[in-house]
């Protein structure tokens, strides 16, 4: 199959950025995405050109590394999957891409399709943890959680943390990552000594980093490749309010 | 807790100086501060329609209505300033809060696309403020009568409302029937309260998820019941607008 490409290229945090037409030849229905670029870099590079920068690493869904938006949509729009694993067959012969960077004053772009995401990590250095030394592994019912909360907390421990709810916020807002990682410790026994402490510390480095705030349109639930559900955020703001007032109180 | 992992995380023990500061400043306060204010408001516009939807009655089952209204005093002011509390909080933190939106998202996409964010929570921004601009014109309209509009603000004998120690009574029924003959006047009221009825939709299910309510099974309720409330809101008012436009009250 051709494509028509039209790319974000950006030299470097400073350099203004553009979009540029590419096209993508003879492009295998079973390549996946970023193989799709892999070959267009390929007749970039042989052109004497310089490759798109993209990032990409386990190339199986569970890293969070991959990250671009297509056609206006993290990780293309197909439900429930990250851009590696997106495969070629969901487009059409002769279809134009816009690809761009993920899109937030907190995310930077470095070069091409490449932004620092490093606020990600700073946010769970604020508290997504716990302060515990596990030791070795206790046996599986030694610590009882109800199969509800393990479900749940799974489900949030999805999260691989590639940053595509916030890529998706019109506000640029990382509520569904936050909320996916307090929601996850918050569930579990061995999170509740530091429960308060961390949805505060979490919610105040999410907006010293710049992230925005969430008006409930829910886009980062729609294109999260983990399929991470927005209720977690109501989790987290009612977590919030408690750990505030518990705060206020003096019990924090 | 181990004393190693304890010093690893010094910011887990970090208290703001000011924790009510810190919580009217963070993202999320500011949303709870929005949802509960917006709450009373609702509260309000839904009381206030109850209150009105008496114009289908005879005019002295409204006028009654706002001659108790007027005799609560004290009460009256403590609900006016409550509200009027709520409205400004309401209004500085969502402009507050888009500001800092705005900012937050930086570079907007070349090609922007949604998934599945309604056109109610795309515009409430605008909806809100023409609501703003539609409700500083009502209250000139008809608190305090200085639009001038036929039979406004008549403080004229409404007998049925009427006792003998004080005579003359606010006529709300004839201002109310006099207002609404002006056609641009109702036009501006229905174009409101569709922009309210918008408002309201996205409004009272974000209400739900601010306030941790939206819970999984709750989730689709909530949805129905800020559709249902907002189209509540908006067929109510516009029945009386219409009822008198076209003359069935008169």
């Amino acid at each position: 199959m051709n494509l028509t490409l039209k790319v974000w290229r950006q030299k470097d945090s400073k350099s203004p950025g553009r979009i540029e037409t590419y096209a993508a030849k003879n492009i295998p229905e079973s390549a996946s995405f970023l193989e799709m670029l892999d070959i267009v870099n390929e007749d970039i590079m042989h052109a004497g050109g310089e490759p798109i920068m993209f990032e990409s690493d386990c190339r199986e869904g569970i890293c969070g590394t991959c990250s671009m938006v297509i056609n206006g949509y993290a990780h293309g729009g197909q439900r429930g999957t990250t851009v590696c694993q997106l495969h070629m067959r969901h487009f059409k012969d002769g279809d134009e891409l816009t690809i761009e960077p993920w899109r937030a004053a907190a995310f930077p772009v470095v070069r091409d399709l490449v932004v620092n995401r490093s606020g990600l990590d700073r946010i769970i250095q604020s508290g997504g943890y716990v302060s515990v030394r596990t030791g070795s592994a206790v046996d599986g019912n030694a610590l009882p959680v109800p199969k509800k909360n393990s479900d749940l907390a799974m489900d949030a421990a999805q999260c691989i943390g590639c940053g595509a709810c916030v890529a998706a916020c019109k506000n640029g807002s990382a509520m569904l990552f936050l909320s996916a990682k307090v929601g996850h410790l918050g569930l579990l026994p061995q999170g509740q000594p530091e429960r308060h402490r961390r949805v505060l510390n979490m919610v105040r480095q999410h907006d010293q980093e710049g992230f925005g705030n969430c008006t409930n349109q829910y886009e980062c639930e729609a294109v999260c490749p983990k399929e991470i559900s927005s209720t977690f955020i109501t989790r987290l703001n009612r977590d919030y309010a408690v750990a505030s007032a518990r705060e206020l109180l003096g019990a924090v | 807790m181990s004393t190693a992992a304890a010093a690893d995380a010094p910011s887990m023990r970090a208290v703001p100086p000011n924790r009510l500061i810190a919580f009217y400043r963070s993202s999320i306060g500011k949303k709870w501060i929005v949802a509960l204010t917006g709450l009373v408001m609702v509260g309000f516009v839904v009381v206030h329609l109850i209150g009105n939807l008496q114009i289908f009655l005879p005019p002295a089952y409204i006028n009654a209505y706002a001659a108790k209204l007027k005799s609560l005093g004290p009460v009256l002011w403590l609900f006016r300033i409550s509200l009027f509390a709520a409205f400004v909080l309401h209004v500085i933190n969502t402009i507050q809060l888009s500001r800092m939106n705005r900012v937050a998202k930086g570079e907007r996409y070349v090609k922007e696309a949604t998934v599945q964010a309604t056109v109610a929570s795309r515009t409430m921004f605008y909806s809100g403020l023409i609501l703003l601009a539609f409700i500083i014109f009502h209250i000139l309209h008809f608190t305090l009568g200085w639009i001038p509009t036929e039979n406004i603000h008549v403080m004229d004998y409404a007998p049925e409302a009427g006792n003998a120690k004080d005579p003359l009574l606010h006529n709300v029924w004839k201002m109310l029937v006099g207002g609404f003959r002006n056609p641009f006047v109702s036009v501006f009221y229905l174009v409101s309260m569709g922009l309210l009825c918008m408002h309201l939709s996205h409004g009272v299910e974000s209400t739900v998820q601010t306030l941790g309510l939206r819970t999984k099974p709750l989730a689709r309720p909530a949805r129905y019941l800020s559709w249902g409330l907002g189209w509540a809101v908006f067929l109510g008012n516009a029945a009386i607008v219409l009822a008198i436009l076209f003359g069935f009250i008169k």
